[in-house]
């Protein structure tokens, strides 16, 4: 089943970037795309996407706040946070809200084991 | 001057500069053992005039800045600057604010250079490693003065020279102080880091 990401960046090259693995690695997916947090809860409320991958380094609220509050909604939701920051209170705090870390610039090895484990969480059912 | 780069490769300079200031976050955060918050909220490209006349307005009239010369297909200089005012404070920031002032002064020059290194290397590196080019770069250098001395370094810039001008936001240890990278490349660097970031942009779509 094609599964839809809804990507999280203020950056649209980055946006291109994460898209490009994307569709890479699943063609048959499909992309939500989403400049800010405004937007990006905007589009869980209407329930648009089935795993969320959402930047760190934004403008207003920071992905990892973007984060607990998109998984305060939705529960079990797949969602990885993106930064080259990997500091250990990022990286510890993207885990207690209960969202993945990857680091940034996104490989397509870790995209793919992000997808592939929200793969496995999805088809398990909440 | 913004307006010399689409839209896309604006977009492309804030994206690199933003990886390379949070990998040096990351590494200050090895040195000072607490976390440590950079980011560079917007990137522009102005004159040099223009850049001394921001400094001017926004800041007191001493500067202290963290100078590194970069040379490859793209060459220039990179500084980060602070007010004046506020080095001892950043010295203090990074080394944890136990020290007496005495050693905190004797510990300026070393630190600001440390400092500097580190960030100005982060962008630098990140961008010539996203770029697929390599960057030769300089030992670091503090300076201290005006505004205009900044952009006058010798030898004399070649005529038409931008400045990529970047507004830093550094918090560490409750303490938050605003600064300023700056990169000064001539015309043909400029044209060269055009063509750069379309290869870039064309590798990452």
């Amino acid at each position: 089943m094609g599964y839809r990401v809804l990507v999280v960046d203020d950056s649209k090259l980055a946006r291109m970037a994460v898209a490009k693995l994307l569709s890479a690695l699943h063609p048959d997916w499909t992309r939500v795309e989403a400049a800010n947090a405004d937007e990006a809860m905007g589009h869980i409320k209407a329930g648009s996407f089935d795993m969320a991958i959402v930047d760190f380094n934004m403008p207003g609220r920071d992905g990892l706040e973007l984060a607990a509050e998109m998984l305060a909604m939705k529960p079990g939701l797949p969602l990885a946070v993106i930064s080259a920051n990997h500091q250990v209170e990022v990286v510890t705090r993207a885990r207690e809200v209960g969202a993945s870390f990857l680091q940034k610039p996104l490989t397509e090895k870790a995209l793919e084991e992000f997808a592939t484990d929200a793969t496995k969480r999805l088809s398990k059912g909440p | 001057m913004s307006t010399i780069l689409s839209e896309l490769q604006l977009d492309a300079l804030t994206e690199m500069v933003n990886i390379g200031v949070n990998r040096a976050a990351a590494s200050l955060r090895q040195m000072v053992g607490e976390q440590v918050h950079l980011s560079v909220p917007k990137v522009t490209l102005v004159s040099r005039d223009r850049a001394i006349a921001t400094l001017a307005e926004n800041e007191t009239v001493n500067l202290v800045g963290i100078h590194q010369v970069f040379e490859g297909d793209v060459t220039g200089r990179a500084l980060l600057i602070f007010p004046d005012t506020k080095s001892l404070e950043l010295v203090r920031a990074v080394t944890g604010g136990e020290l007496p002032l005495e050693e905190i002064i004797e510990l300026e020059h070393e630190a600001l250079a440390e400092i500097g290194n580190i960030i100005l290397n982060g962008c630098l590196a990140t961008m010539a490693n996203m770029l697929q080019r390599n960057l030769k770069m300089s030992l670091p250098e503090i300076l201290r003065g005006e505004p205009s001395m900044f952009f006058s370094l010798e030898p004399p810039p070649e005529a038409g020279e931008v400045v990529m001008f970047l507004y830093i936001n550094f918090a560490i240890r409750e303490r938050d102080i605003r600064g300023y990278i700056a990169m000064l490349m001539d015309m043909p660097s400029l044209a060269a880091l055009q063509v750069l970031l379309d290869e870039f942009i064309e590798r990452a779509t």
